[in-house]
């Protein structure tokens, strides 16, 4: 079967966000720019199913700017087989709307057909934790969130989810859309032979019109504001002060 | 930090080697550096992604890349907090047989160079009584019938004991019948299992930092004749144009140390608060950074400039040799405002900072030590007369 793996291409997890002075978002500019860590486990996880002869092919998709194109040779490199980009802006600071690119990885699955969309649960700039949802709704497909194991059987999966009070397993019919969380694998990183394999693989460039999609955004940003700075706490010299300062002070007891 | 240009051709590469450099953090490379452990499980990662082979044509199972790219990997290593110098050699000690060796011995050594069957990242070049004189070295190897015996000593044969194969400098005829002294020496792929139970022995050296070197000892080592690399008397030649390569990747080296030291420090004076603000905003501690960061800069310039000759196959004698020199000076000057700029703590092993600071001293010294480059520019570019 076929995979449809959608990757977003984020500001690196290693890097120090900066809020930008206009308070219209982070700064973006001349910032290291990586994977989405939660989709790197996606196309991991689609690579060990076709290690595994479950899937016959992988396609990485990436909605945004024209550099999104690092972002699928790295897929391509890990071992996807080929690649979509859809250039949606030209501004590295305009973040696409879950729905937009919902709408946008829908009319490419109805275009490639595959059995299943694995995506990760949320892309780590915004945290919306929505596209995955949407793209099922919208698709009418089953849908298996925060999955930290995945069996394919027939034509159902089996998805392991991580949920608040513990692990729960579903099954699910395919076709499927999958979110991954975390613990589902250990993404590997790309052999150098694979890195130039994958400079060599297709990568179709195509545009929101292509699809008839409109990527205008919906939501207005009002601001953003870094996370107060942690205040000096106090050193409390036995018991007796600590439940004092509780009960007077902070009052909570 | 932004260093790497715009259009950075390996941006990739250099992607994917710091991403496999993160599980090698810190602590990984302390431990080693305690007890003077050979980096086992980094150099296999290594190989396995296939790194140690960009070098090796795609024919032979390597990557075929150009030397700018071997740059770009061990410039990643060193910028990462790691140090390449247990495995840099097994990406070009094989350059000698690719250039010069017969097919049989490319089609045999190559493709287990390639995906590290067979480790050839020992080379034999220094002796005690002739370091930068290679002229003058004494090692010989003495025709007989079909194999040559090999007598004499090697100093500083940096991971003999991790290594397969050893390409070995000997001299095969003696100096007095040559016109001149870089005449009449030779070059051996040495096959150390083989050697070591016929009389040749390996003792290790401790040296100040974790570096795995040795002497070893030829005590009329029989070898094939089979063994010799390209044609008797012509080794001299041979080594000179893997030297090129090797100071070009040395270079990059340091030039990833210099970006680690830059790293480290900016962190570090902007978040290290003394007199009730960071101390990066005093210029005493910006400015040494601001000028080795120049400098280091400039040292990448020109060893891109030298990569890019070499890889166009034009001369870079000067621009290796002058890569290597600055970017040695440039990292040793990077490494020095790091220390000073983490007053005390610089000196905690904990922060990584003084076990980079005596790696990256190395380089002022090996492969060639800083005197003989200027040396080499004062006699090859400027037409001075030479002092030896
Ligand atoms: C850790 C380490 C690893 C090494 N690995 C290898 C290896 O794998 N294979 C190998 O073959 N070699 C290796 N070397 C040897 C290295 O290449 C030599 O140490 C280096 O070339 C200098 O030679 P020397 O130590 O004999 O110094 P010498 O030649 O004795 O020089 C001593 C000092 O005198 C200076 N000097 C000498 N002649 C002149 C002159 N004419 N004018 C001005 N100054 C001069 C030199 O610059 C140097 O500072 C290694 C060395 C070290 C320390």
């Amino acid at each position: 079967m076929k995979v449809i793996v959608p990757v977003k291409r984020v500001i690196d997890y290693n890097v120090k966000v900066r809020v930008k002075a206009d308070g219209t978002g982070v700064d973006l500019a001349n910032v290291k720019m990586s994977m989405n860590p939660f989709d790197e486990i996606a196309v991991e996880e689609a690579i060990r199913l076709k290690e595994a002869g479950v899937v016959e092919e992988i396609v990485a998709v990436s909605i945004g700017v024209k550099q999104a194109q690092e972002t699928l040779r790295t897929a391509l490199a890990m071992g996807a087989d080929r690649a979509i980009l859809i250039v949606a802006t030209d501004d590295v600071h305009q973040d696409l709307e879950p729905l937009a690119v919902a709408k946008l990885l829908k009319a490419v699955v109805d275009e490639e057909a595959p059995q299943m969309v694995i995506c990760g649960k949320q892309a780590i700039d915004n945290d919306m934790n929505a596209t995955g949802q949407m793209l099922s709704a919208l698709l009418g497909w089953s849908q298996a969130t925060f999955a930290s194991e995945v069996k394919v059987e027939g034509d159902s999966a089996q998805v392991t989810r991580e949920v608040d009070g513990g692990l729960q397993t579903i099954s699910v019919k395919l076709p499927a859309v999958v979110s991954v969380d975390l613990r589902l694998n250990e993404p590997r990183y790309a052999s150098l032979p694979n890195i130039m394999k994958a400079k060599k693989k297709p990568l179709e460039e195509k545009t929101p019109a292509d699809y008839g999609v409109d990527v205008s955004p919906r939501l207005t940003v009002v601001s953003t504001a870094e996370p107060a700075t942690r205040s000096a706490g106090v050193k409390v010299a036995d018991v007796a002060e600590l439940v004092a300062k509780l009960k007077d002070e902070a009052g909570v007891l | 930090m932004t260093d790497t240009p715009f259009a950075d051709p390996y941006a990739d590469i250099r992607d994917a080697v710091r991403q496999l450099c993160a599980d090698f953090p810190g602590s990984y490379w302390r431990a080693l550096d305690r007890d003077h452990a050979y980096p086992t499980e980094f150099v296999a990662a290594l190989t396995e992604a296939g790194y140690l082979a960009a070098l090796i044509p795609e024919a032979y199972g390597g990557s075929g890349l150009p030397l700018a790219a071997a740059a770009a990997i061990l410039e990643e290593i060193h910028a990462s907090g790691g140090n390449g110098g247990a495995c840099h050699a097994q990406m070009y000690v094989m350059g000698t047989v690719l250039r010069h060796g017969s097919e049989a011995q490319k089609a045999e050594v190559l493709p287990k160079v390639a995906d590290g069957r067979l480790r050839l990242q020992a080379f034999g070049v220094t002796e005690p009584t002739s370091g930068t004189d290679t002229g003058a070295i004494r090692t010989f190897a003495r025709r007989d019938g079909d194999r040559y015996i090999i007598s004499g000593q090697k100093i500083w044969t940096s991971r003999a004991e991790h290594s397969d194969l050893m390409v070995l400098l000997a001299r095969t005829t003696p100096a007095a019948d040559c016109a001149r002294k870089t005449d009449g020496l030779s070059v051996f792929l040495i096959d150390m299992k083989a050697a070591l139970a016929e009389g040749m022995s390996i003792r290790p050296i401790r040296t100040m930092m974790n570096h795995a070197t040795t002497e070893v000892f030829f005590d009329d080592v029989p070898v094939p004749a089979s063994t010799l690399i390209g044609e008797e008397g012509k080794g001299f030649r041979y080594i000179l144009s893997g030297m090129n390569a090797e100071r070009i990747l040395i270079a990059h080296e340091c030039i990833g140390d210099a970006r680690w030291f830059l790293d480290t420090a900016t962190a570090y004076a902007k978040d290290r608060e003394i007199f009730g603000g960071p101390i990066g905003r005093n210029q005493g501690v910006q400015f040494p950074l601001a000028k080795a960061y120049a400098e280091m800069r400039a040292a990448a310039l020109m060893s891109e400039r030298a990569a890019s000759l070499y890889d166009a196959g034009a001369p870079c004698g000067a621009e290796a040799n002058m890569a290597k020199m600055l970017a040695a000076d440039a990292s040793w000057a990077a490494g020095n405002a790091c220390l000073q700029t983490h007053g005390g703590f610089g000196f905690a092993e904990e922060f990584d900072i003084e076990r980079k600071f005596r790696e990256t001293r190395l380089y002022q010294v090996a492969p060639v030590s800083t005197n003989l480059i200027l040396s080499y520019i004062a006699t090859h570019v400027l037409g001075l007369p030479r002092s030896y």
